[in-house]
């Protein structure tokens, strides 16, 4: 089934917290070049799933392959596979002790062992791509949210990730830098950066993306193009889910 | 002997000044050498008992580490749980009665002084690592790092940082409490002033005298301490570096700190 540009496929994938079951029997894959939106309620199991593509979370059944390869057996290395599948955290998690510099630096000289110089230039490179190249010399706490987020795109683009997943990138900040950060979204997605983002934002997700997914209540409800998810709505929840946000 | 509270201080800064200054610098180089000491077996202790062990692992991993963090657990249980008095005793003494080992007075306080210090900064280390947000470790882990060059890298530096004032605690607790270590005969502040005082009869100014050296030791240390952690948070400003700066650093314009900034605007 898979074929050539897959890059993950995930087969019947479950996870329970304790007797609390948050994914039930998830199947879906991402191809190269795709970007792939989930939206739902609060509470569905968005943010769970991202978690267990990249195993911050161990799913506690099913299978995660990446290029054809279980990804959740104990015989794998999850930091290994983690520098190919970044992540953009909703809270940031930049690096407090480190300047935006070495926030994108420290990944390509301690993981990808590259040398400094070459660290620094791919560091100010995709700096310069998020708009953050004047800001190297100053630490997370100095910045605002919108910028930080720009900052933590930046590190994660700076491993040169085959896949990056985006967790509701947008949520945390204020509305007028929420903007700011979508560009930069955009812009990679007209790159062909291959994304997986879970957001809020329904006018960037029907813009956007190439394959929307909504979930409700620990499965996929339904799923497809955006034209059809947001025109064309067959599942009863996806209506009622959309017209809150579309009327507001 | 002069006849008053002032003359006889004189007397005694004539008669026995070197004494005090003499146990004076034992009593400050037993605490500074046992706290760092302290501190290192602290981290060490801490980054051990610190180590996630996941289902996953190895069996034979899994035995191994909970057998070491048993060990590390009694270790400090025990010594923060007991005396350090009755402790310098039973290794001072007890080391020569049972395997014939003489410790010189020296070695056996900087020895006593370390791993006491090492058991409450094991808890210290824990707590700080403990206290650090789950996020950065996340953020850490998402680009692959591993569990330790996140500890080396993103978790320590930080940890460090905030304990910072708990080190500086211990020192000062180590500067006075080196004192209990006159019972096996090491020749620190109090056991010269005990000294001094025995000799001439002079308790009260003997200890006046000795009270003085020990605060001003311990305020000294407090403040140098203070200003270390000052220059840990670097500057407050940071260098705006425009284009052409990107690559020589000159020209910079100054932007201000964002005060009690926090992570989530
Ligand atoms: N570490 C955890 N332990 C227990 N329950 C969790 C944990 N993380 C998430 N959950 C539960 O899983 C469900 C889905 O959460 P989440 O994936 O964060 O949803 P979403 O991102 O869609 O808002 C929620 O009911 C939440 O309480
Ligand atoms: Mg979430």
């Amino acid at each position: 089934m898979s074929n050539q540009d897959t890059i993950l496929d995930i087969h019947h994938l479950s996870k329970a917290f304790g007797t609390n079951v948050v994914l039930k029997d998830i199947d879906f894959s991402v191809h190269q070049g795709d970007v792939t939106c989930i939206i739902g309620a609060s509470g569905s199991g968005k943010s769970t799933l991202l978690r267990c593509l990249n195993l911050l979370e161990t799913p506690t059944s099913g299978e995660v392959l990446y290029h054809g390869e279980d990804i959740t057996g104990s015989k794998v290395n999850a930091a290994s596979y983690r520098s190919h599948v970044g992540m953009v955290f909703q809270s940031f998690n930049l690096f407090n002790n480190m300047n935006v510099l070495k926030n994108c630096m420290v990944g390509q000289t301690k993981v990808l062992k590259k040398s400094e110089e070459d660290a620094r230039k791919s560091a100010l490179f995709f700096l310069e791509k998020v708009g953050m190249a004047p800001y190297i010399n100053a630490k997370p706490r100095q910045l605002s949210g919108g910028q930080k987020q720009r900052v933590a795109i930046a590190r994660a683009l700076a491993m040169e990730p085959e896949v990056l997943l985006f967790d509701e990138p947008t949520s945390a900040l204020d509305p007028q830098m929420v903007g700011e950060v979508l560009e930069v979204m955009r812009t990679l997605a007209h790159e062909g950066l291959t994304m997986i983002i879970v957001t809020h934002e329904m006018a960037f997700a029907r813009d956007v993306s190439s394959h929307v997914v909504f979930m409700a209540d620990g499965v996929i409800a339904e799923e497809g193009q955006p034209s059809q998810i947001f025109e064309t709505p067959q599942n009863p929840q996806t209506k009622d889910f959309l017209s809150r946000f579309m009327r507001g | 002997m002069p006849d008053t509270f002032g003359g006889r201080i004189v007397f005694l800064l004539q008669k026995s000044g070197w004494s005090f200054v003499r146990g004076a610098g034992i009593s400050l180089i037993l605490a500074l050498i046992g706290t760092l000491i302290g501190c290192i077996i602290g981290f060490a202790v801490g980054i051990v008992q610190t180590i996630p062990i996941a289902k996953k692992d190895h069996p034979v991993k899994k035995i191994l580490l909970h057998i070491l963090k048993f060990i590390l657990n009694a270790y400090v249980e025990i010594f923060r749980g007991t005396p350090m008095m009755a402790q310098a005793m039973l290794i001072f003494y007890g080391s020569t009665a049972l395997f014939n080992i003489h410790m010189s007075t020296f070695f056996a306080a900087v020895f006593i002084v370390s791993i006491n210090t090492g058991a409450y900064m094991a808890e210290t280390v824990r707590g700080g690592i403990l206290s650090i947000d789950t996020g950065q470790t996340e953020g850490a882990k998402a680009i692959g790092m591993t569990h330790f060059q996140t500890m080396l890298n993103v978790i320590l530096p930080q940890a460090l940082r905030n304990i910072m004032p708990q080190i500086g605690n211990n020192l000062i607790i180590n500067i006075k409490d080196t004192c209990v270590l006159s019972i096996i005969g090491t020749v620190e502040l109090f056991y010269a002033a005990k000294g001094t005082a025995g000799s001439y009869y002079t308790y009260f100014e003997s200890f006046t005298i000795a009270m003085v050296i020990y605060f001003i030791m311990t305020f000294t240390c407090s403040r140098i301490l203070r200003h270390f952690e000052g220059k840990l948070d670097g500057p407050d400003n940071f260098d705006l570096a425009t284009t052409d700066t990107l690559a020589h650093t000159s020209g910079m314009s100054k932007y201000p700190d964002k005060k009690g900034g926090s992570d989530n605007e």
